[in-house]
């Protein structure tokens, strides 16, 4: 029977918005205070939602301590109280929350069996979240 | 099509445990949840709804209708009760938040169907509020 375990994580983070293919003008406009020239921060929140079959043995799709682990190595050990656009990641790409949500995608998708990862959703602020899955 | 999603809340206990395994491998699964004392949560459970709003009322359903299910179908069961040891389902079951969702939606669904309105379109239960299951009716 298939069923979704979703899981929340918080990671306080700096970056500051700056696309060096654009000019400071067009910086300023595009990215307005976020792309003040030392950065800013956040305390995101990363929810990591996992798709499976409920295992008729332990009544769980994943076991929450596994799923913690690969976030924790994968994802929050990297991310919490980093600056953002110092990551290998983020060299050549702007650490917006759409980017950050596809980088964390990524770095779970291949660390969870096959299938299981449904979805991420990054929460910048109370106000504001980007999602992603496989599209 | 509208999804419309209304919210409640209960407050249950349970434990972790699979009979069939031995104390030693149930605490090394179930951690801290295996405690045979069982232990509580507020849970919040979150009902969604989907259909057409009514070209006369410009409801989807009436959310007085759907609270009073929630509340007849699911909390005057689970509502300050011992999960494991005082609903049916969990006799079997281990109360897990996945296997909450999904007894969630058993009992709903009968009394949405009945209605023949909206459709049932997704429970879920969040045992924390950084911890959620979800079941969409799929096998």
């Amino acid at each position: 029977m298939k069923a979704f375990f979703g899981r929340r994580y918080t990671i306080s983070a700096s970056h500051r918005l700056h696309a060096d293919t654009l000019s400071a003008d067009e910086n300023r406009t595009t990215y307005g205070k976020c792309n003040n020239p030392h950065g800013h921060g956040h305390n995101y929140v990363v929810e990591v939602v996992v798709a499976g079959a409920v295992s008729p043995e332990t009544g769980m799709i994943i076991n929450m301590v596994a799923l913690d682990e690969v976030v924790r190595s994968r994802v929050t050990d990297r991310f919490d109280h980093a600056n953002l656009n110092l990551d290998p990641l983020f060299v050549n790409r702007v650490p917006t929350t759409e980017n950050l949500c596809r980088a964390v995608y990524a770095l779970l998708k291949d660390a969870l069996p096959a299938g299981e990862l449904e979805r991420v959703r990054v929460e910048e602020t109370e106000n504001n979240f980007f999602e992603c899955d496989s599209e | 099509m509208i999804y419309l999603t209304r919210r409640t809340t209960f407050s249950a206990s349970h434990y972790y445990w699979n009979p069939a395994w031995t104390a030693e491998k149930n605490e090394q699964v179930f951690g801290r949840c295996a405690n045979r004392n069982g232990h509580g949560h507020n849970y919040t459970l979150e009902v969604t709804v989907a259909g057409e709003p009514d070209p006369i009322t410009g409801f989807v359903v009436n959310l007085k209708w759907l609270k009073e299910i929630m509340e007849s179908d699911v909390l005057a069961a689970w509502d300050h009760r011992h999960l494991n040891l005082e609903t049916p389902e969990f006799a079997l079951s281990i109360p897990t938040t996945e296997n909450i969702a999904i007894a969630a939606w058993k009992r709903l669904e009968p009394s949405v169907s009945a209605a023949g309105g909206a459709k049932l379109s997704r429970v879920r239960v969040y045992e924390t509020p950084d911890i959620f299951a979800e079941y969409r009716g799929e096998p």
